[in-house]
């Protein structure tokens, strides 16, 4: 479970999120959406501690996360994976090598324990025969999911995923968005994903939380999405025409 | 002068990082080694081509300034060696893989930082700053000697070709001012030009990718600052070293 409690971060003197509290629950795919610009990868970055809050709590179950300091983060890092928008994959090293990095550098497993390792979290994406191949040569959807397998490759307890469909179609999105679910109810971890695609959002979200100009404006599941009051938030939901013409009567 | 203070005491605070003790020696090694590869190996072609012509021209000019009869020929051999262990081997060698290291550092990092690369090994709880900037430094402190040894050899060989080719002094003469009056130290004082060289090099470059914000626009500006930057530190500390270690 991570636990955010009042949470400040600005940039220059600018108030990017204002007072954001809320608990991301374990075994569930938590998603935090809203528009382009609302403060979501801000929130999603000051969580793992990529920036650094002004005022508030991160809680890792127990543990006061940002109070620590780079070395004490360490051990909270290494249960930490986490899906980058553009992927994130080293470009010098190969699939093979990319997932194959956090084993290098935190374990003491053999040679062979490690390449098993690696072709299990491959094989589990759906990676197959790819191994030698650097990720300029793989599509969008492949280093998406080679990033997902380097993400669990030290089994995470977090799963934190930065718009993981963003470029991709929509059957590549629906195939990550499945997987990013099973893996977290797979490895009961506590997942929690960025995005603005209500494919998603009606596909994965068990636990949903809408920012808007960085406050949460809402909190629910994606069987109550659809029948909220908050009008910022049906903005948001019902903004292209499929989507106003499936909106309920009543609303 | 705010600024440009706050660019110093980012700069130190990222050496600070960077020579933190490593997470897996193993794994820094492995690097090193590439690295050694990518910065060292791969400017060998660049640095006998430059320094077999500058020793070339060297000669040239020197035979045609030195005409007057009263001048020993062999002064034209001595004055290439000098030339070349003085000032060329180090210091122009330097200023040429300022452009060609540097800016492949600044580039490969910046290129790192904007793709959410460094982000994604500072998740996993990598000193991204040691990991990436260390081998580099260490690569090229030990590599840029030895860079600046193959230019001394290619110089001098290079001024001789020229000399005895274009027949403004014969190959005798050439060989005998090489060996007049040579001071063992001047080496060495090439060599430590070098060392602290390759350290600006390496670590301004390093700084100037490590703390790319925005796209490929600024990528390319902090190459290029890599290259202004490391340059004129190199000419500033050719001035401040040549004082301090041949007065």
């Amino acid at each position: 479970m991570i636990c955010v409690k009042n949470l400040n971060k600005s940039f220059n003197g600018n108030l990017v999120l204002d007072n954001i509290s809320v608990t991301f629950e374990t075994g569930k795919t938590n998603l935090i959406i809203g528009r382009s610009g609302s403060g979501k990868t801000v929130l999603l970055k000051s969580i793992v501690g990529l920036h650094e809050i002004e005022a508030g709590e991160i809680w890792y179950e127990n543990i006061l996360f940002n109070k620590l300091n780079f070395s004490d983060r360490k051990e909270i890092r290494s249960e930490i994976g986490m899906l980058f928008q553009g992927s994130a994959l080293f470009d010098s090293l190969t699939v093979e090598q990319n997932v194959r990095f956090p084993l290098d550098m935190f374990t003491d497993k053999s040679n062979e324990e490690k390449i098993d390792r690696v072709n299990f979290c491959l094989n589990r994406v759906n990676i197959i025969n790819a191994n030698n191949l650097f990720p300029s040569e793989l599509s969008g959807g492949m280093k998406k999911r080679v990033a997902i397998a380097r993400a669990i490759a030290l089994n995470p307890k977090y799963l934190f995923c930065d718009e993981p469909n963003s470029g991709l179609d929509p059957i590549t999105a629906i195939l990550i968005d499945a997987l990013i679910k099973e893996l977290t109810e797979e490895y009961s971890m506590t997942t929690i994903v960025n995005t603005h695609d209500m494919n998603s959002v009606m596909e994965i979200g068990e636990k949903i939380i809408f920012i808007s100009e960085g406050l949460k404006c809402w909190e629910g599941n994606k069987n109550e999405i659809l029948n909220s009051d908050c009008e910022t938030l049906n903005d948001f939901v019902f903004a292209n025409s499929l989507a106003k013409k499936l909106r309920p009567t009543s609303k | 002068m705010i600024k440009f203070l706050t660019h110093i005491g980012n700069y130190f605070l990222l050496l600070k990082k960077v020579f933190s003790k490593p997470e897996k020696p193993s794994i820094y090694y492995r690097q090193t080694m590439r690295e050694f590869v990518y910065l060292g190996l791969s400017s060998i072609g660049i640095i006998v081509i430059i320094s077999f012509f500058m020793g070339a021209v060297i000669t040239l000019q020197t035979a045609y300034n030195t005409e007057n009869p009263i001048y020993p020929k062999y002064l034209i051999g001595l004055g290439c060696r000098d030339s070349i262990i003085l000032e060329f081997s180090s210091t122009v060698a330097a200023l040429i893989l300022a452009g060609k290291v540097g800016s492949n550092i600044a580039s490969e990092i910046g290129t790192m930082r904007v793709t959410e690369q460094i982000d994604a090994l500072e998740i996993m709880g990598v000193n991204s700053a040691s990991y990436l900037i260390l081998p580099k430094i260490i690569a090229t402190l030990l590599f840029n000697p030895i860079l600046t040894l193959i230019g001394i050899i290619v110089g001098i060989f290079g001024g001789w070709i020229a000399g005895t080719l274009s027949g403004v002094i014969t190959s005798e003469n050439f060989i005998y001012g090489i060996q007049y009056a040579f001071i063992p130290y001047y080496i060495t004082y090439s060599l430590i030009k070098t060392v602290f060289f390759a350290f600006i090099i390496t670590s301004v470059s390093a700084f100037q990718g490590y703390f790319v914000d925005g796209g490929s626009l600024e990528v390319g500006r902090a190459s290029t600052k890599a290259v202004v930057y490391s340059s004129v530190l190199i000419l500033m500390f050719n001035v401040i070293l040549t004082q301090i270690l041949l007065s």
